[in-house]
């Protein structure tokens, strides 16, 4: 019987296999950042233990890091105390690490590829859910708790069961202006947020193979908001295209031998899945979320639904718990709902392509009274390759604020928060109660829908303006 | 890792589905270092509603939590697992739970014990009209058992072993160093260091 991708790249990274036992899986690229991290770092000491490969380990700063006066030392002290214990950690256990005012200082999931570090065939780890992005590149690449950072930092391994397989066939063209984010939404909003649990999915189908490779990685970092362990994308030409002449790509006769090994990573025609859903691309609109899970999302030209709707009773309970939290009446049309901030970054959509996106939007256009829009670049290089093309002068003239890179309003843990109340259109990945800051309403929608958001004042697609 | 067993306690029924990570332990709280003293931020902002059900007297020293399907979703934090934990929960009773929630319990020592939704509902009856009422997991005969419940629930094998040990992963795994060395001898060449 054939092998799909996620099987090739699992069997050739085991270690050990016994009867009754999970396999020893050998980790290639292990990523790190200060939150997740410290406690890992303090067992290790306690055991007297140490970084068995710094040489396959790369940290940043990116969780608490403020989007505004970088070249100060970081206000709030307790969020200081913990940047300051990753670097003291990195410096005594030889990790390298790419501080705040380093060129390739950003969001851990934009600057490992960026970098090059990530290869198709790669396993992939790191104390952050949203690991699965990597998984873009044809890398089996899924987020650990910090008992698991702790044990691959001694070991370089993890004791796992092997995942299931779900191909996700999505076929036919994505329309003009509905792109990856309104696809992962609406793969989670068919299969649920529980339904992939156990699984690593597997995206396939002409609609996947004509995404860039930015679009690829929002398609998998989502993979997790569908319960998922893990997303994957068969590696192709525009995978070889993105990783040629990256800092870590290799080189010379190396680069010859990884894309021939890279080709042969294909799931076969042959191969099984434990289970498969299909979704026609052609069908899709921009979606919007309208609850406090990210399976809780509609197409924008939609309504907030009546939870009465829901045969499931748990789901209309949740259904009525999520409206009551987010202020919404059953019926609103979603174009009618009013946002007051719209947040554009995050592992999700901070990369050079989302800004471009909400950049033609915004190009020539002014926000509504009363909205206040965050554009956070993913990465200090994202950062400059924006400037150079000018994007930043659109954001500002807009009356967008351009802030330094890190994962910022996504997640609340810099300063960058929703007041009590607020209502965001936010690129990011998680719309949960308080995500964005305690009592903060968030909305899930795309680079595109954010830029026009942003401009109308209401949850609004490009081709609502004018 | 503490060993675990048997543990019989107050369970208390949490009604609602889709439990994230970021309910469980607010962003805010993980900013601190250390791996204990996560007890106040539990449910930190659901505690602030008085009607929240570890708000109510009866609940107060509960050690089981049941709740509804997709427990721990979202976000990786362990933080979430220490903090049922560090505020006196010994095991969580769901229909689903989420994969990275469901591993990290299994290394800091809290049970996840998977059973059928039903089951979870017969629980929530229960512990509903009978407030304060006790619930068991017993992690040897694999089985919940409280006041007319007496069902089965699920739990890997392998994670069942190393709670019923107390054992600590990364000792186990060490004693394989050398195989681990082998492989890491076979590794393509082309495979990119960091530094």
């Amino acid at each position: 019987m054939g092998r799909t991708l996620a099987n090739k790249v699992w069997d050739a990274h085991v270690v050990r296999s016994a009867q009754g036992e999970p396999d020893l899986l050998y980790i290639d690229l292990h990523l790190l950042h200060e939150v997740t991290s410290p406690q890992a770092f303090d067992g290790l000491r306690q055991a007297g233990r140490g970084v068995r490969r710094p040489d396959l380990s790369l940290a940043t700063e990116d969780h608490n890091v403020p989007t505004a006066d970088i070249d100060k030392p970081i206000a709030d002290p307790v969020s200081r105390a913990q940047v300051d214990t990753l670097r003291a950690n990195c410096a005594q256990f030889g990790v390298p690490i790419y501080s705040l005012g380093s060129v390739d200082q950003g969001v851990i999931h934009v600057i490992g590829p960026q970098l090059g570090l990530v290869q198709p065939g790669m396993t992939v780890v790191c104390g952050d859910s949203h690991t699965s992005t990597h998984g873009a590149f044809g890398a089996l690449a899924f987020g650990i708790g910090t008992s698991e950072v702790e044990h691959v930092l001694a070991t370089q391994t993890l004791p796992l069961r092997p995942f299931r397989t779900m191909a996700v066939n999505i076929d036919g063209r994505l329309p003009e202006g509905v792109s990856a984010k309104d696809l992962i939404l609406a793969v989670i909003a068919e299969i649920g947020t529980g339904g992939g649990q156990g699984f690593v999915l597997e995206f396939r189908g002409d609609a996947v193979r004509g995404l860039s490779m930015e679009s690829r990685m929002t398609l998998c970092n989502m993979s997790i908001e569908a319960g998922a362990r893990a997303g994957m994308i068969e590696p192709d030409e525009v995978t070889f295209d993105y990783v040629a002449g990256r800092p870590h790509a290799p080189k010379g006769a190396d680069w010859d031998h990884a894309v021939r090994a890279w080709r042969a990573l294909a799931s076969d025609d042959d191969a099984e899945y434990d289970a498969e859903v299909s979704i026609d691309a052609e069908s899709l609109t921009p979606f919007v979320t309208w609850g406090t899970n990210p399976g809780q999302a509609a197409p924008l030209s939609g309504e907030v639904p009546d939870p009465r709707s829901y045969a499931d009773p748990v789901e209309r309970l949740a259904a009525e718990r999520a409206q009551d939290y987010m202020g919404l009446t059953p019926g609103t049309p979603l174009r009618e709902v009013p946002i007051d901030v719209v947040f554009l970054g995050s592992c999700t959509n901070g990369r050079i392509e989302d800004l471009r996106a909400a950049a033609a939007v915004l190009r020539g256009r002014r926000l509504a009274t009363g909205v206040r829009m965050l554009v956070v670049p993913g990465s200090v290089r994202v950062k400059r390759a924006a400037e150079s093309e000018g994007l930043d002068e659109i954001f500002r003239v807009a009356g967008a604020e351009w802030r330094e890179a890190g994962c910022s309003m996504c997640l609340g843990m810099n300063p960058d928060k929703l007041e009590p109340g607020q209502r965001s259109a936010s690129t990011s990945n998680r719309n949960f109660e308080g995500r964005q800051g305690p009592g903060g309403r968030t909305h899930l929608v795309s680079p595109q829908v954010a830029a026009a958001s942003a401009v109308r004042g209401y949850l609004s697609a490009p081709t609502d303006l004018d | 890792m503490e060993k675990f067993e048997r543990h019989t306690g107050v369970a208390a029924p949490l009604r609602a589905s889709n439990v994230d990570t970021d309910q469980i332990c607010p962003a805010e709280f993980l900013k601190r270092i250390t791996r204990t003293g996560y007890h106040d931020a539990l449910f930190f902002q659901w505690r602030q509603q008085e009607d929240f059900v570890l708000n109510h007297e009866a609940f107060s020293q509960a050690s089981v939590l049941v709740a509804g399907p997709d427990f721990g979703t979202g976000s990786s934090r362990e933080h979430a697992v220490w903090a049922l934990r560090d505020y006196g929960f010994r095991a969580v009773i769901s229909s689903r739970f989420a994969d990275i929630f469901r591993g990290n319990a299994g290394k800091a020592g809290l049970l996840t014990a998977q059973v059928d939704h039903g089951v979870v509902e017969r629980l929530w009856a229960l512990l509903e009209a009978e407030p304060g009422a006790e619930v068991t997991v017993d992690l040897h005969r694999m089985r919940v058992v409280a006041k007319g419940v007496d069902e089965p629930f699920y739990l890997d094998d392998y994670v069942r072993w190393r709670l019923l040990e107390g054992l600590d992963d990364v000792a186990v795994t060490l004693r394989h160093s050398d195989t681990i060395a082998a492989f890491e001898d076979r590794r393509p060449a082309f495979l990119p260091r960091t530094g």
